[in-house]
């Protein structure tokens, strides 16, 4: 019957596509989450009042977060060409794709990782320092646990953009579902293709979603 | 044991300056539970701050067993705060552990090992009185038993100083009394000194030797619980006194009174110590041939003994009313005539 119903899939090519865009998605999301961490606590820490509080380093960091946020992606991958070819030596693959990636999402994931920490109550990191704790006991041991579910929520939405990120990162050839729904189903305008494609990419989509929430439910403590 | 000498702290908020401590000097004993009371904004919160270098001082010296914590940082600073640890109004436990991972953690800060780690708190958790709650989360807790989990935190590393950041105020005045008593437990168990703030007087009562009044940044009494009971000096220490001595009944009954039996003379008598526990009305009434109406009463006990308020309605003859009073000053009760007819 999917004979019937997707005459012109080519089950390989899709699973190729597939398993590019699991590809890109995945480590796009693993150095998003580094990354957009390292931004978030870098901009909690100097905030005002903050263990680091440095004003020109909390400014420079958030223009800096702001800028990337603000590019639009398929604008930042055209950008990040002479950057890619110097890293990977090719324009092409699932690779390629990869610093557009983190740039664009690492930046907005970090505005989630800052509005995460916010959220911790000042008396518990109050109650750290009054123990005795260095500022690396403190990131660890508190400002990371606990605001892990707020941190997790949020690469679960970061990572579900990063989804669609790869799909449009289809234009500089990198391969992945997006590609194959442009290349093999829109221009030979063979809907079945990109039907498939899209159905394909929802359920990468709903499976993310409901690793997301598992792991918050697990996580909350409170 | 802590000295603090002149003692300064000024804060800039919005180019304004705010004094939060203005010249303070205290000393606090050694094994001894001092508690500093003063309504909120007068600058208890900062001081406590300054004892562990939470908050440094504009100026002024903070000497804890010898050693000027004003110079500390790094380090020396992050060491001398595990000997100086501290308890807070809504707890600040971590939500992400449980209750034996919540005290492990000041140890994991010293750097003790696991196994010494496990008996440790173990050990903590027996001493507060949470054994069985090993596992829970604090979310999993009520407010007492999250208290109890701070007090074994702050005792992990076994501390000279345990501040305690109005700790009960959170708490229904049955668990206030449970946890003051474990306080006063530790107090006298371990020799531990106990530096408390508070907005409630009834807690200063029930386990401070001595306390610190404080007004606007500045300390405006400072003595012996019950000597500051017997004669307080400033208009602010009556009023915290008045938290414990007077119900708000105690005006609705004597503006009662006034309308309607308004004869005799109303008097409030003090009874400090020793005299509360002698019979000196029953001598009173068998003495004089008056009539004695009690209109309200109260024992508030301290530490170091009782403190009691009587008023009463005396009423008969003026002069044997005079009499009568007389007789009460001369075995050491103090009278305040509220009202004379």
């Amino acid at each position: 019957m999917i004979e019937q119903w997707f005459p012109n899939v080519n089950w390989e090519k899709m699973w190729t596509a597939t398993g590019e865009t699991l590809y890109m998605s995945a480590y796009s999301t693993f150095f998003t989450f580094v990354f957009g961490i390292a931004l978030g606590l870098l901009l909690f820490l100097t905030s005002p009042g903050q263990l680091w509080a440095n004003k020109i380093t909390h400014v420079f960091t958030g223009a800096f977060v702001n800028i990337f946020r603000s590019i639009p992606f398929i604008i930042l991958i055209i950008l990040l060409i002479p950057l890619t070819n110097i890293m990977f030596g090719s324009m092409r693959g699932p690779n390629a794709a990869l610093p557009a990636l983190i740039i664009g999402a690492a930046p907005f994931y970090g505005r989630m990782v800052l509005i995460a920490l916010q959220e911790i109550d000042k008396g518990v990191i109050e109650a750290a320092r009054s123990m005795g704790a260095r500022t690396s006991t403190i990131i660890f041991k508190v400002l990371l646990p606990e605001s892990m579910p707020a941190l997790v929520s949020g690469i679960t939405v970061t990572s579900i953009a990063l989804v669609g990120y790869t799909a449009m990162a289809g234009v500089i050839g990198a391969g992945g579902l997006g590609t194959l729904a442009y290349l093999e189903g829109f221009q030979r305008s063979r809907e079945d293709v990109t039907l498939m494609a899209t159905i394909l990419v929802l359920i990468i989509v709903f499976i993310i979603q409901f690793i997301g929430d598992l792991l918050v439910k697990r996580l909350d403590k409170r | 044991m802590i000295q603090l000498t002149n003692v300064h702290k000024k804060f800039q908020l919005n180019g304004s300056e705010i004094v939060a401590v203005d010249d303070v000097t205290v000393a606090i004993k050694e094994g001894e539970i001092f508690g500093i009371i003063g309504y909120s904004g007068a600058g208890k919160s900062t001081l406590i701050r300054l004892l562990n270098g939470l908050e440094q001082p504009t100026s002024g010296s903070i000497m804890i067993h010898g050693q000027e914590m004003t110079t500390l940082s790094g380090s020396g600073l992050r060491n001398a705060r595990q000997k100086i640890s501290m308890i807070f109004q809504h707890f600040n436990l971590l939500w992400s552990r449980t209750v034996e991972e919540n005290i492990a953690f000041p140890l994991e800060i010293a750097g003790v090992k696991k196994s010494e780690r496990k008996r440790k708190v173990k050990e903590l958790i027996d001493l507060v009185g949470l054994t069985g709650r090993e596992k829970s989360y604090p979310a999993q807790l009520s407010g007492g038993q999250k208290q109890r989990v701070g007090i074994a935190r702050a005792l992990a590393n076994d501390p000279e100083v345990l501040l305690c950041d109005e700790a009960t105020s959170a708490l229904d005045p049955e668990t206030t009394n449970a946890i003051l008593d474990l306080l006063t437990d530790i107090n006298e168990r371990l020799g531990l000194t106990i530096v408390l703030i508070t907005h409630e007087m009834h807690v200063i009562r029930k386990i401070c030797h001595r306390v610190a009044v404080m007004e606007a940044g500045k300390v405006v009494e400072m003595g012996n619980v019950l000597d500051v009971f017997q004669s307080p000096q400033a208009d602010i220490t009556k009023r915290f006194i008045s938290q414990v001595t007077d119900t708000a009944d105690t005006d609705a009954a004597i503006a009662h009174l006034r309308d309607e039996a308004p004869q005799g003379k109303l008097v409030k008598l003090a009874f400090i110590g020793e005299r509360t526990e002698q019979p000196v009305l029953a001598e009173l009434i068998r003495k004089f041939p008056i009539d004695v109406n009690i209109v309200q009463g109260n024992i508030s006990t301290t530490r170091d003994g009782a403190y009691g308020t009587l008023v009463l309605q005396l009423v008969g003859d003026v002069a044997v009313i005079e009499e009568a009073v007389a007789f009460l000053h001369s075995n050491e009760v103090k009278t305040e005539v509220l009202m004379n007819d």
